[in-house]
């Protein structure tokens, strides 16, 4: 693991700290240096090699690749992140008519004809987009697809094999009584995996069973985590020895779960019960600096960045031929064929689906 | 504003500095003000204003549809009902830490005081899981059957409020001359009638304040609700929350908005009746003389005895958890995980690493202190003032309460505010949305009222004819200010700005919409390790929050030090 330091941004912080003299209360930060001169940056966003990325705060890319783009393009790249899943497409939203940067990352299929049809995002035409990514597209160009994962059911290989109990596979194996109080997913409302859940099941069981089956997990014993931290961390059995041994997760999680050795994982993903998510990258409607964003989306669409993006934020490149990290066939393998709800479905329903799970799991 | 009523006769001559007078007194008032109104009021109002208005057009009908639905009235009956008990709850077991804490002396105080404050900064999402993870089935205190339980959000909500009422009641309560006390012992009265019948009305405005900051926290309280009461406890502020962030659906966000205002103003109306009721000047004497040694097998067993129960099981047990954890790794007991916050995390989790990211906040908190000293102690000083006129008063007491509202508003709505508002503040083309300035000036607004409610009871303490007495000596009021309110105030200055302090360094709500990936605070970047798999992240989360605690405790160890308690010094009172 490299440490990474990152290039010294001025900002009006520092300033402040150095005009006000407070470098007394800085100094017990033990070893943290005072980063940037005391100088005002000038007005920032709007100067003309600027161009800023508005993401959501699992946005990660190497130094390295994206100092390469500053160099090559003579840009500097701002980031901010100001949420992510709906509070980032909703804040686009809210914020259209005087938006916050140029380019955005990270709107996924879930919420992706939302923004669309609000009229956040302009056209683009974006330059090496593979066939692999084009056949996500929504829209017409307002949407380019730049990485994608699998929100999965994910089980602890150990508990099972201790208990002597065979592995659920599909979703209608959660229902059984062999897996009563096994099951932990998380909150449609408030976790983004929890809607990608919710939405696996829609598409699984059509408009009509899904409730159906949702009543059968309630009676069966899952239990709803507000986020995915708590699920992952307090009450799963395969990392940190929670009492269950089913949680909802990424099918890359087992990845970060391979034993010493490096043959295999203590824990897996269930493939039959993946719901894809593909995270976009779009020019917002109304950029100050449109022509920066359009560079920067055909940066996103590179082989560099493309190859950063399983390192760096644990996805799948949208690019199928670009190389994947070692162990990721065997360990963090993509469903062959995930569910799918159409995007336009999910805009029309996902506020009532998630009031409809809400009564029928909350009561 | 009628700003010098307090004083014994304003004779002709003197009346001609009126206007010099009333023009700082106006500028003390404008000054906060016009922050409030452009960090706070504008933004939330705008944003409300969106969900009443459709088509151009006013449009009230929201409350009827949002009130008409059950759930809408069993969560306003839940956040009231936690809101309640946890206030009660925190109010009854910190008036007897205030005592052991602050009015008796023992070896190691200091470190028990700032210890007690660290869970009030912790993110919400980490103390989630040093709770949980304790109390879940089949962990050390899961025979208890406490998990997701309406018990453990209570018992969640004394633990971040502890810090406020042991801190505020205790400020007061180790100035308070101890006179009046022995005089009643003297007397004959037991030592519970003493107390019940002298100290306790002393420190009825304090326990006030306490109990007003207090309830508006539990009433405004996200996760810790979310993460230990599972989804069944909902509260007004986590509906905000989804309506806002997820279904966009500002309209009954507005609703719930009005509901959670008149909820605050209602608990802030009750706490000013109780304040004013009680309010009086006391006599204040040095903490060095009113202080008293540790009497753990006398009279002082049964509040050491409830101190110990609730440092010991209810803050220590999970700060403890939190902190064998960070030391516990796949490769046994270590301490890889603090290596690691030099780096960026697993497979670069972040953009900063930690390390970096403990001094953006130590460097943001220090800004937002200066702006939260600096409002809140010209608000505390104004409505310290007891105008003779009742038109005058009354304005005080609404200004006391407005700047209480900062914390009865979910940061949702003040976050999306910010968004829609600041793009061009006051018409100057300065997008203050990006501008890295905007995060300690939210940090501030949240942090006014606490420096308020610090400084406040003790400018209010004091005795308005010793001021009478220095003006009618002949000082000026800029003289009594400096020689009368100021060295108390600037004491008691000291607790607020640990308070402050603390308070930014853990703001995690508005912070959050609008850090910048480089410039990310501490709370933030746990936030983002404990939110990706792989157990180093998990470990160098709990590592971090290991250090922002440490940081929250030095940092109010200093503040203690930085009221520089002169022996003697307020002995003459």
């Amino acid at each position: 693991m490299h440490t990474a330091r990152r290039r010294t941004v001025t900002t009006r912080v520092t300033a402040l700290t150095g005009v006000l003299g407070l470098l007394t209360l800085t100094a017990c930060s033990g070893g943290s240096e005072a980063g940037g001169d005391p100088t005002p940056s000038g007005t920032g966003a709007e100067a003309g090699g600027t161009v800023t990325l508005v993401t959501h705060d699992s946005f990660a890319v190497s130094d390295e690749v994206l100092a390469a783009f500053e160099a090559e393009s003579g840009l500097t790249v701002e980031q901010i992140a100001p949420g992510d899943g709906g509070a980032l497409v909703n804040q686009l939203v809210l914020t259209k008519d005087s938006p916050l940067g140029d380019l955005v990352f990270g709107i996924d299929n879930t919420f992706a004809t939302r923004a669309i049809d609000e009229g956040v995002l302009a056209p683009a035409s974006p330059e090496g987009v593979s066939a692999s990514a084009a056949q996500y597209g929504v829209g017409d160009g307002e949407l380019t697809a730049i990485d994608l994962g699998d929100v999965c059911i994910n089980v602890d290989h150990t508990w099972f094999a201790a208990e002597g109990i065979e592995e659920p596979v599909t979703l209608e194996d959660l229902t059984k009584p062999e897996y009563e109080d096994l099951l932990v997913v998380t909150n449609p409302a408030t976790s983004s995996p929890g809607l990608a859940f919710l939405l696996a099941t829609v598409g699984a069981f059509g408009e009509d069973g899904w409730e159906e089956y949702w009543a059968q997990l309630v009676d069966n014993g899952v239990k709803v985590a507000d986020g995915w931290s708590d699920a992952y961390y307090v009450d799963f059995s395969g990392v940190e020895g929670g009492p269950r041994p089913l949680v909802l997760s990424y099918s890359t999680s087992p990845a970060f779960t391979v034993t010493e050795d490096g043959n295999e994982s203590t824990t897996g993903a269930l493939l039959d019960t993946c719901f894809r998510q593909v995270e976009y990258a779009g020019v917002l409607a109304g950029a100050k600096n449109p022509e920066g964003a359009q560079q920067l989306l055909d940066f996103l669409l590179t082989e560099e960045f493309q190859a950063d993006i399983p390192g760096s934020m644990y996805m799948y490149p949208a690019d199928a031929d670009v190389a994947l990290p070692e162990g990721w066939a065997e360990f963090a393998p993509l469903a062959d064929e995930p569910i799918d709800v159409a995007p336009d479905d999910i805009t029309a329903h996902r506020d009532e689906w998630i009031t409809a799970w809400t009564a029928t799991v909350i009561g | 504003m009628d700003g010098h009523g307090h004083r014994l006769s304003p004779t002709a001559p003197r009346r001609r500095r009126v206007p010099v007078r009333a023009l700082a007194w106006a500028g003390a008032v404008a000054v906060p003000l016009a922050f409030l109104g452009l960090f706070f009021a504008w933004p939330v109002a705008t944003l409300v204003a969106r969900g009443f208005v459709a088509d151009g057009a006013l449009d009230l009908s929201g409350f009827a549809e949002v009130f008409s639905t059950p759930r809408t009235w069993r969560i306003i009956g839940l956040t009231l009902w936690q809101a309640t008990l946890g206030t009660a709850l925190s109010v009854l077991l910190g008036i007897p830490g205030a005592y052991v804490l602050y009015r008796c002396r023992f070896p190691g105080q200091r470190f028990w005081r700032a210890f007690v404050t660290v869970p009030f900064v912790l993110p919400t999402v980490v103390v989630g899981v040093a709770f949980r993870s304790l109390l879940v089935e089949g962990g050390p205190l899961g025979f208890l059957g406490l998990d997701e339980s309406f018990a453990a959000i209570v018992l969640a909500l004394v633990f971040f409020n502890y810090s406020v009422v042991v801190r505020t009641v205790g400020g007061l309560w180790e100035r308070l001359d101890p006179r009046a006390e022995e005089a009643a012992r003297a007397l004959g009265a037991t030592p519970w009638r003493a107390f019940r019948t002298v100290t306790l009305p002393a420190l009825g405005p304090a326990v006030a304040s306490a109990a007003s900051l207090v309830f508006l926290f539990c009433a405004t309280a996200f996760g810790v609700v979310l993460v230990l009461g599972g989804i069944r406890y909902g509260t007004i502020e986590t509906e905000i929350w989804i309506q806002t962030t997820q279904f966009l659906d500002l309209r009954t966000a507005a609703v719930l908005s009005v509901v959670q205002l008149v909820v605050v103003a209602g608990a802030l109306t009750v706490a000013n009746r109780a304040r004013t009721r009680r309010e009086r000047a006391l006599n204040l004497s040095s903490a060095e003389r009113s202080a008293r040694p540790l009497r753990p097998f006398g009279a002082d067993a049964l509040p050491l005895a409830v101190t110990v129960v609730v440092v010991g099981g209810l803050i220590a047990l999970p700060i403890g958890n939190l902190l064998v954890r960070s030391l516990r790794t796949p490769a046994g007991w270590s301490l890889d995980n603090y290596r690691n916050l030099g780096t960026t995390g697993g497979r670069n989790a972040l953009s900063v690493t930690v390390w970096e990211a403990a001094g953006n906040s130590l460097r943001t908190a220090a800004v937002a202190t200066v702006l939260a000293i600096v409002v809140g102690g010209l608000v505390a000083l104004v409505v310290s003032r007891r105008p003779r006129a009742r038109a005058g008063r009354r304005a005080i007491t609404l200004l006391d309460s407005v700047f209480m509202l900062p914390l009865g508003v979910s940061a949702v709505t003040v976050g999306f505010g910010f968004l829609i508002t600041l793009d061009r503040p006051l018409g100057i083309d300065w997008d203050l949305r990006t501008s890295g300035l905007l995060v300690p000036i939210a940090q501030a607004v949240v942090a006014v009222p606490l420096v308020v409610r610090t400084v406040l009871p003790v400018l209010r303490a004091i005795d308005p004819r010793l001021r009478e007495a220095a003006a009618t000596l002949g000082a000026s009021p800029g003289r009594v200010l400096a020689t009368v309110d100021g060295p108390l105030a600037v004491r008691s200055l000291g607790l607020a700005v640990g308070f402050a302090f603390a308070v930014s360094l853990g703001e995690f709500g508005a912070t959050s919409f609008l850090a910048r990936p480089d410039t990310a605070t501490l709370p933030v970047v746990i936030f983002r390790l404990i939110g990706r798999p792989g157990v180093e992240n998990y470990g160098m989360a709990l590592a971090a929050s290991v250090v922002l605690a440490a940081l929250t405790a030095t940092v109010m160890l200093l503040a203690e030090r930085l009221r520089g308690d002169r022996p003697g010094g307020a002995g003459e009172f």
